[in-house]
């Protein structure tokens, strides 16, 4: 009796300890837990939430480039956006930019999965070979593409060879903008041609033994099996391509030497951000305000992609 | 019947082959072509490159690379080495600690925080550029490599990518430490660590890549010569030498630097498809 009411004690003190210790220890947890996140939250509160709010607010102001003098502008940033024709330029190179290099590396991308997954001799040199572009810097790769489509360069000296015709890419305003989507397809191509490499690889060997036997060719087995299993893959490839797109600055500042022509045609969103920023007065407020737009825009672009892709396999 | 039916596939798979294998040699032949170009071009004198005759140089000319040794392409090469490395050394460690206390570690706030994170991952750096640096400005931190450290640490994709990576760790190993009486920091340290190798290096590789490569961070913060970068060093050369049309300056510049991303690539090749297997998973 005795000895049955002091183990009985002891379990009770035991579970006590049991529990002391257990919160002792998820105290200690917890507060490593926040000294392992503190130097990120810290960094991220300081240049990113901290930017965003702040950004916010000046879209709303008349601010010079320090910040010091701002007064209340309300949507008369917007307003101004929408008079103002450098925006709908940006717009329209935006917008054909993403038209044109959006479906074409993500295609050409596919193509060059599907063909490096099949059967194919010195795979790796290839897969090596063929990443050299995303590996190469957008400050290099411009100088590079400059150097090509430069008036003594070595694609405008064979078209000139070739077929007779002068083209002076970098300099007519119809074709400095298409020189850049070509040089964004080439080094961003390479980078999705991995991520579909890596999709193609989780897709089930049986089903193309399947159709295989069912007599169906290496195209028709690629098109049905393929591309639909591909189908959350390339939904990134594409949202990831659209995003980058709408947000290309580099080759094009590099290119134009910062001011977005000849002519305003290889104005990006970006560039005319860069601009307003820091290189007209009093138009801060106007630069986070365009940046804010630009925002809504990919945030809208992305969301109906992703409606699109939805109910399109509703429909299957 | 189907076995004949297969012999008869034999050849029309032959000549399906062939044609894989020649549109990939041809791909791989317009990858090479700009790069090769470019690795002709600086090895060519200004006069050729004028004149134009002949895609070869005459002669082997290392006057270009020799003129970028002597001029402050060295001194932006080690501005962006270090600043690289710099950022890439504290980068995996602040997202490695924060994605392994995201996955592993219990305490309040743990998802709110994670949400947060993955809200502000999907904010266009457009957005963020101009406050951070008129932030740097205010912090006294304008033209300077700190500057460019600090804004470039955190890399909440990276986080999130080690979050996943811990998730599917082994948990048995952590709490045998933890019954041994081991601190959290002492089993992060010794025992799991050691095991995400693999993660670490790929993560690593994309910082490292990514410092190495960018232009539009250092084109806002840096402003004087012997601070700038090696993508931005190279833009404003390549408009003075553009003048004088030395071309081969100029690609003896592209090719210099593409050169140390090429090294870690050739080296960590198996690393850099790892991670693009998680980032195609995971996103």
């Amino acid at each position: 009796m005795n000895a049955g009411m002091k183990t009985a004690a002891n379990t009770a003190l035991n579970s006590t300890a049991v529990r002391a210790a257990a919160s002792a220890r998820s105290n200690r947890d917890a507060s490593a837990a926040w000294a392992f996140l503190a130097p990120t939250l810290l960094l991220v509160a300081v240049f990113m939430l901290g930017p965003v709010l702040f950004a916010l607010f000046a879209s709303t102001q008349k601010m010079d480039l320090i910040g010091g003098h701002s007064q209340w502008a309300g949507t008369k940033n917007l307003q101004y956006l929408l008079d103002d024709h450098k925006f709908w330029a940006a717009c329209r190179n935006t917008l054909r930019y993403v038209l044109f290099v959006v479906p074409l590396q993500t295609v050409l991308a596919l193509a060059l999965a599907c063909v490096l997954n099949g059967r194919v001799k010195f795979k790796r040199g290839f897969v090596t070979l063929l990443f050299l572009p995303t590996l190469t810097s957008s400050a290099a790769m411009t100088m590079i593409f400059m150097w090509l489509f430069n008036n003594n360069g070595l694609v405008t000296q064979f078209i000139q060879a070739h077929f007779g015709i002068t083209i002076r890419f970098l300099s007519d305003p119809a074709w400095a903008l298409p020189v850049i989507m070509l040089m964004n397809v080439f080094s961003t191509t390479p980078h999705f041609m991995i991520v579909f490499l890596a999709g193609l690889q989780n897709v089930p060997r049986n089903l193309y033994e399947a159709m295989e036997l069912d007599g169906a060719g290496a195209l028709a087995r690629h098109w049905f099996i393929s591309v639909p299993q591909l189908a959350p893959i390339t939904f990134y490839v594409v949202t990831m391509g659209l995003i980058g797109c709408f947000q290309v600055f580099d080759q094009a500042f590099i290119m134009s030497g910062g001011d977005g022509g000849p002519e305003d045609s290889t104005l990006t969103f970006t560039l005319l951000i860069y601009h307003f920023a820091f290189k007209t007065y009093n138009t801060m407020g106007l630069a986070c305000m365009l940046a804010v737009v630009l925002t809504i825009i990919i945030v809208c672009a992305t969301s109906l992609l992703n409606r699109l892709v939805k109910s399109e396999g509703h429909n299957a | 019947m189907s076995v004949v039916a297969l012999r008869s596939r034999r050849p029309g798979q032959r000549w399906a082959s062939f044609g894989l294998h020649g549109f990939l040699i041809f791909y791989g032949l317009l990858t090479l072509t700009p790069f090769v170009w470019a690795l002709l071009t600086s090895l060519k004198t200004v006069r050729e490159i004028a004149v134009a005759e002949s895609v070869l140089p005459v002669a082997l000319n290392l006057d270009a690379y020799r003129q970028i040794l002597g001029s402050e392409f060295s001194t932006w090469f080690y501005n962006s080495m270090s600043v690289a490395l710099i950022v890439t050394l504290a980068s995996v460690s602040a997202n490695t600690l924060a994605g392994y206390a995201l996955a592993r570690m219990r305490f309040v706030g743990r998802g709110a925080v994670f949400r947060s994170l993955l809200l502000i991952i999907m904010v266009p750096a457009q957005v963020t550029m101009i406050p951070a640096f008129l932030i740097v400005a205010r912090l006294g931190l304008a033209d300077t490599h700190t500057a460019l450290v600090l804004t470039s640490v955190v890399s909440i994709g990276s986080i999130f990518l080690m979050r996943q990576f811990f998730i599917n760790f082994p948990t048995e190993i952590e709490e045998a430490a933890k019954l041994d009486g081991c601190t959290p920091l002492v089993t992060f340290l010794w025992i799991v660590l050691p095991m995400a190798a693999p993660a670490l290096a790929t993560q690593a590789i994309f910082i490292f890549m990514g410092v190495w490569n960018e232009f539009m961070k250092p084109l806002l913060y840096i402003s004087s010569i012997d601070n700038y970068m090696l993508t931005q060093g190279l833009n404003a050369a390549a408009k003075q030498y553009e003048k004088s049309a030395a071309w081969n300056i100029i690609m003896a510049g592209s090719i210099v630097s593409i050169v140390p991303i090429l090294i870690l690539y050739i080296v960590l090749n198996k690393y850099f498809i790892t991670l693009n297997d998680q980032t195609a998973g995971s996103k």
